[in-house]
């Protein structure tokens, strides 16, 4: 099974913990007409890391280098869940009893229903296992 | 020659302090009994120049400052008349007014005399051909090195600074065999003789500098050692003390500091108490024998480390380390010493954090809390969130190893941080005390 295609790029921007910064993420990838799908924020004390998955991930990541942000990629994956009660219990419950790790996660309720963003320690292994089990895993090509 | 004047450079240390304690007695006493300034001084201190029985009592006298200076611009606190004055140097006011030191014939041949010393002890003499390229005119580099050069024989070629190339030419025309410069205007004839196609290994004599005017480093002298082929000694000196007047000898192990003509102190810049040599505080200098401008325990914000052991090269007088700072930039935290210097050194072995960094100081109830904000490096951000805790916790062990006081770390964005130009402003002290 080519497991390649459910691999998705997410941006990872290290920020600073103060009133602007999301706005001057947000404005450099808007100017870019970069569109962002879903994105989360992490805080620890004194800092946040920003996690966005966009249409334009190079071109997201080159934009906020040259504007001096600490940018990374990571290979995350999504699942898409029932939007009703149990929805989250199925997804998380197949990669539980496989013994995958989720390092964190974050969701966005869009037109076609409910998106899990996963990223986990085992990213061959949850797709394999999320496959089989007949859940819809989202490929790349939906986000870009 | 080995020694200018052996007879004082190889004096018993017992003999040195006696010679100093007489000049010192005679200097107090002339200066309470004839200067309005220095007898208010000693006045407010509550001594007498009775009170001065040893030498150490030199700690009983007050401190003088740049302030001191300043205040009382121009010569309201000159011992001498004009009359008696033979020359002025004025310096250059980068942190306020400027100030004017004058000086009598006597004056100025202890400061050659000084500096003759000090050449002869890095091994220049007659036969050498010396490139005077600092300043002439109210800075005291141009002038001071250029009768030093003078009293040991040498000949002198009186550049000045500026026209680089002229400069080069004339030093291979010439044969100089050592230059007088500031260390970054030596790295400049470097550059611009390698664009001339002149190989100062190969195609000068150059085999001395005499480098100062401004802080440098060890590491910056192997530099300019390896580059060029010659021994870069450091030269110390402050308007205020006459101008340039102690050098390294050849061991390369600090200043002499020719106890004749000063008395050197190290002092805890917070409580002015005397430290013992081989402690890092603050240098205090009184002048035992200048006569139009006399400098009683003066501290010159410089931060270094005195040796009193006798030198290798057999000179008897205590030495200075190479300045290791200013007071001006210390902290004191929570009773501990800091230095801006030390977090810069210790942040340099972090690959993950750049080096660029910010101190904020501020007062959390009765203690102080220190924290150090500085740049995530780019490359060393992997999206995890305990890989950068991680590095604060490494950045916040090193500096507390360091500098003996727990400090806090903020990781900041790349580039997020002040950059300077001129004189770096890197902390940011919210108490008030």
């Amino acid at each position: 099974m080519d497991t390649q295609k459910y691999v998705i790029r997410q941006i990872s921007i290290f920020s600073e913990n103060r009133p602007g910064r999301l706005a001057a993420i947000a404005h450099a990838l808007g100017e870019e007409k970069i569109n962002i799908l879903a994105f989360s924020i992490a805080e620890a004390n004194g800092f946040g890391v920003v996690r966005a998955l966009v249409d334009h991930p190079e071109k997201a990541h080159d934009k906020l280098l040259s504007l001096g942000f600490n940018v990374a990629f990571t290979d995350v994956i999504a699942v898409k869940m029932k939007d009703q009660p149990g929805g989250l219990y199925e997804v998380a419950k197949i990669l539980g009893d496989a013994g995958v790790n989720i390092e964190y996660s974050y969701a966005y309720s869009g037109k076609e229903g409910a998106v899990l963003i996963l990223r986990v320690d085992m990213v061959e292994e949850a797709i394999q296992k999320i496959k089989t089990s007949g859940a819809t895993l989202l490929e790349r090509s939906v986000f870009h | 020659m080995r020694s200018w004047d052996p007879r004082i450079e190889e004096m018993p240390k017992e003999d040195l302090r006696k010679m100093q304690y007489k000049l010192l007695k005679s200097l107090v006493y002339r200066l309470y009994s004839f200067s309005p300034f220095y007898h208010e001084r000693m006045k407010e201190q509550n001594v007498h120049p009775d009170d001065i029985r040893e030498l150490s009592d030199v700690n009983k006298l007050p401190f003088m400052f740049k302030r001191d200076l300043r205040d009382n611009y121009p010569d309201k606190i000159f011992t001498s008349t004009q009359e008696e004055l033979v020359r002025y140097h004025v310096s250059s006011g980068t942190t306020g007014k400027p100030t004017v030191v004058g000086y009598t014939q006597n004056d100025l041949d202890s400061w050659t005399t000084s500096l003759a010393r000090a050449l002869t002890s890095l091994g220049l003499g007659r036969g050498d051909v010396i490139q005077v390229s600092y300043g002439y005119g109210l800075f005291t580099g141009g002038l001071g090195l250029h009768y030093g050069a003078e009293r040991i024989g040498a000949t002198v070629l009186p550049t000045s600074v500026g026209n680089t190339e002229r400069q080069i030419e004339l030093m291979q025309d010439l044969g100089a065999t050592a230059i007088a410069c500031t260390p970054s205007y030596l790295l400049h004839i470097g550059e611009v003789a390698e664009k001339m196609g002149v190989d100062i290994r190969k195609d000068t004599k150059l085999r001395t500098g005499v480098l100062g005017a401004e802080p440098w480093t060890d590491r910056m002298r192997t530099r300019i050692e390896d580059w060029l082929g010659i021994k870069a000694y450091d030269i110390y000196g402050t308007s205020e003390l006459s101008g340039p007047m102690f050098t390294e000898c050849t061991e390369q192990k600090g200043f002499h500091i020719w106890s004749d003509l000063a008395l050197v102190e190290i002092i805890d810049p917070g409580t002015g108490e005397s430290l013992e040599s081989g402690e890092k505080g603050e240098l205090t200098i009184t002048m035992l024998q200048k006569e139009a401008l006399p400098m009683i325990r003066y501290r010159i914000g410089d931060i270094t480390i005195m040796d009193d052991e006798v030198c290798a090269c057999g000179r008897t007088h205590p030495r200075i380390q190479r300045i290791q700072g200013r007071v001006d930039d210390m902290l004191i935290i929570r009773g501990i010493n800091v230095f801006p210097s030390q977090v810069e050194y210790a942040l340099m072995g972090i690959p993950e954090v750049g080096q660029h960094f910010q101190i904020v100081v501020e007062r959390k109830g009765a203690l102080d809390d220190m924290l150090v904000r500085v740049e995530l490096s780019k490359g060393s951000f992997s999206d995890k969130i305990t890989d950068i805790m991680k590095v604060r916790q490494k950045v916040e062990h090193r500096l507390r190893n360091s500098l003996n006081v727990n400090v806090n770390v903020e990781l900041v964005e790349p580039g997020s941080l002040p950059r300077f130009e001129g004189k770096a402003k890197r902390v940011i002290d919210k108490r008030s005390l």
